[in-house]
């Protein structure tokens, strides 16, 4: 509770001194004991007493049977599982909370200027009504895999499209009878040679008539066209079957875009595109040349960036939780803002320190104090990160993103059936609030002293 | 008298209109006069892009919680088939059929039920046994007091983790594992030192007078406590209440492993339809906006008592 002590201790609002209090119906122990004995009895029962039994359960092996002093602690190191947790919590605990406070100071710094600091301040601060799960299942939809249902690659995808063409025949390849063949690297060559005046026929398949993207008009062929190299690219296949094998035949579909390259000596000499009748030409130098159709054909469409995935879950996960708690810390910082003394920003304005000198040598020297409670906070709270990883890591990746909550868990109850090794990540849990829990006592006692 | 405990009075917090914006407008307004034009524009640019900046931040913290809303109202077949925001193209695919489908099934219906049945008793638990406790370690003399409440404070970190085991074999000796019962033990247990800490720092705050007066008038302990500790405690209890509610309200990890098919709340309930996320979108999309729609009622009727006790309690 380190929040509320560190800001409470502060001249503003200093916590009365108990010490010195006496109580106004005089002393009648058995009335107190009545008041109290309720709280006494659950946080013994509840808190005080699983603190005790987990030391105990920690010294022992899986099934509680057998002593084995600190082997389970040994075993946050050595059995794997438990090592990327402790890795992942140490990763989350180094970068959530500086990322979480950067995002809450840049944030309660600029709402300072506009007007409509408080419809901001609600906007970010809302997530933080909400429970992890629906955070957990609203950064699902996020981060889903298909440009289809999650914005994040919707976005990704939609900017990589602007930027780079992509294929419109992912699945297309020439038909086994025309005489081209794979040439490595998704391109196919023609065994063949191009001649001038002979049209080349590019007959392709793999893609189901009826489902040609942009639902393109029937192929014709293309007439011989003097120097050059005429040829059609199209569908080689149509419903119903029918239609002979390597000719263009009415009512088959011309593959428009299909881009063909002539090659001599694996150099490109010439490079067509087909038209809207599937036919193109190329100009005389490709007379005698390999016919090829580059692997640009038939790449497979960009379908953004794997989030979920082994190796962006740990920071797709972070991304979620700074949504979640920026908002704590704007809040927090702001307050800590508003009792700035503007006199000494403004006395830096005058000596001639531009905005961003004045909030690096000024504001966050002065507001150092909260930022320090707010990490502090955001440290223990990520230590103990629980729903979101459970939620948003798909099965397959769980392993790759576990935590040391998660991993208690998994080991105690999912079918780890391990409650040794659980107690001693509890204990280990414990001991890292430790310091915190030292902290709020002494605070707690200076205050009485006063 | 203020909640001492509570970091986050007036300034700086949502609720209160302007009030943070105020000191620099103030300071703005009487900026010393010699400012050349071309540090005026530079600032009239400069606050632009900041107003830019602070819309295109207000946009992405929105929209994932746009694209949940947008989706709870789509049938599955349009989920399926193309990504939620064309719904703003489409408005005609809005539909409440995912809403009543999942209201039509027995085991979200009793889930949501189960939730109440948690959150209720163990928010009145724990401000009822915390009220009595704060109220001791306030005003009554006692031995040991001040030791006692030293160690009320060390518990207020205890990470809740450390709980589940023990108390998970506890419970099943005592025969209340996978009982609501057993859910709301652990949440009272585990929301005591914060309420216990809270509330004594705000009772002790009530003057004396008052409590002298009331015992004049021939008050006894039970009344003193009843007529003038509660009353007056108003604010630190409602901010007690709204936090522990929505703790208990929100909790995943506890019902997960201390509820069972009887006894879980939504959020274990929703929990079990993630494995097949894609799957299960018609589902989740409104049961996660039904588990939200408490809390952001509570968020945006009592901004300030929330923002208090969320700030508050925020270690826990």
């Amino acid at each position: 509770m380190s929040s509320q002590l560190a800001t409470a201790g502060g001249p503003a609002n200093p916590v009365p001194p108990a010490g010195k209090r006496k109580s106004v119906m005089g002393t009648r122990p058995w009335v107190a004991a009545l008041f109290l004995l309720p709280a006494i009895v659950l946080l013994g029962a509840l808190v005080v007493y699983p603190i005790g039994y987990s030391v105990w359960r920690s010294l022992y092996d899986a099934d509680g049977s057998g002593f084995v002093g600190l082997g389970n602690y040994g075993d946050l190191f050595s059995d794997d599982a438990t090592f990327t947790a402790v890795k992942n919590t140490a990763i989350w605990v180094a970068v959530a909370p500086a990322l979480v406070t950067g995002l809450g100071l840049v944030f309660a710094v600029l709402t300072e200027r506009v007007r409509w600091s408080t419809a901001f301040k609600l906007v970010i601060f809302m997530p933080m009504a909400i429970s992890m799960l629906a955070a957990g299942i609203i950064f699902r939809l996020v981060y889903e895999a298909d440009p289809d249902q999650g914005v994040a690659n919707a976005v990704v995808v939609g900017v990589h499209d602007t930027f780079a063409e992509s294929s419109v025949y992912p699945k297309a390849r020439p038909s086994t009878e025309s005489d081209l063949k794979a040439s490595g690297g998704g391109a196919f060559t023609s065994t063949g040679t191009l001649s001038a005046g002979t049209p080349a026929l590019v007959p392709l398949v793999g893609i189901a008539p009826n489902k040609v993207p942009g639902d393109p008009g029937d192929a014709t062929s293309a007439e011989p066209s003097g120097d050059g190299v005429s040829g059609t690219v199209w569908l080689d296949f149509k419903l119903g079957g029918g239609g002979e094998k390597g000719a263009v035949d009415a009512g088959e579909k011309a593959l428009p875009g299909i881009k063909v390259e002539a090659v001599k000596d694996g150099k490109v000499v010439a490079s067509a595109k087909a038209g809207d009748d599937g036919t193109f030409t190329l100009p005389a130098a490709a007379d005698g040349a390999q016919l090829r159709l580059p692997e640009s054909n038939f790449a497979a469409p960009y379908n953004g960036v794997d989030w979920l995935g082994p190796s962006l879950v740990t920071p797709a996960i972070i991304g979620s939780y700074a949504w979640m708690w920026a908002g704590f810390a704007m809040v927090l910082i702001a307050a800590g803002l508003a009792g700035v003394d503007r006199n000494l920003l403004e006395a830096a304005r005058v000596d001639g320190a531009n905005e961003w000198q004045v909030f690096r040598r000024v504001t966050v020297p002065l507001l150092a104090p909260v930022l320090v409670v707010v990490l502090i906070t955001l440290m223990i709270n990520v230590m103990k990160i629980f729903d979101l990883v459970f939620i948003i890591a798909p099965q397959p990746s769980q392993d790759e993103a576990n935590v040391l909550a998660l991993q208690l868990v998994n080991a105690s109850f999912g079918g780890g059936n391990n409650q040794g090794l659980g107690s001693a990540i509890g204990i280990v849990l414990l001991l890292l609030v430790m310091p915190v829990m030292i902290v709020n006592i002494r605070r707690l006692r200076k205050e009485r002293r006063r | 008298m203020t909640t001492s405990s509570v970091p986050l009075k007036g300034p700086g917090e949502p609720g209160e209109p302007g009030s943070p914006a105020q000191p620099s407008a103030a300071v703005d307004a009487a900026g010393p006069p010699e400012r050349s034009l071309a540090s005026k524009l530079a600032g009239f640019f400069a606050g632009g892009a900041v107003r830019v900046f602070l819309v295109v931040v207000a946009l992405l913290w929105v929209t994932p919680t746009v694209g949940l809303l947008a989706s709870s109202f789509r049938d599955p077949t349009d989920i399926a088939a193309s990504g939620w925001w064309e719904v703003f193209s489409k408005p005609s695919q809005l539909t409440t059929e995912s809403y009543s489908t999942l209201l039509g099934k027995e085991e979200i219906t009793d889930a949501l039920w189960n939730t109440v049945l948690i959150t209720v008793p163990a928010t009145v638990l724990v401000v009822v046994i915390g009220a009595m406790a704060g109220y001791a370690f306030a005003w009554m003399d006692f031995k040991g007091r001040d030791w006692w409440f030293v160690a009320v404070v060390a518990l207020l970190v205890v990470p809740i983790q450390i709980a589940l085991i023990p108390l998970a074999d506890l419970f099943g000796d005592l025969g209340i594992f996978g009982s609501v019962l057993g859910v709301v033990l652990f949440h009272v247990g585990f929301g005591l030192p914060f309420a216990i800490f809270l509330l004594r720092n705000f009772f002790a705050e009530i003057p004396r007078e008052l409590l002298e007066a009331a015992r004049l008038d021939g008050a006894g302990e039970t009344r003193l406590f009843a007529t003038v500790i509660l009353p007056l405690g108003g604010p630190a209890i409602a901010s007690l209440g709204i936090f522990q509610f929505l703790w208990v309200w929100n909790d995943m990890l506890v019902a997960l492993i201390f509820s069972d098919s009887g006894s879980r709340p939504l959020t274990v309930a929703l929990t079990e339809q993630t494995r097949q996320f894609s799957g299960n979108i018609e589902t989740l999309a409104p049961g996660a906006f039904i588990s939200m729609v408490i809390p952001l009622a509570v968020f945006f009727a009592f901004q300030r008592q929330f923002v208090s006790g969320v700030m508050a309690g925020a270690v826990k």
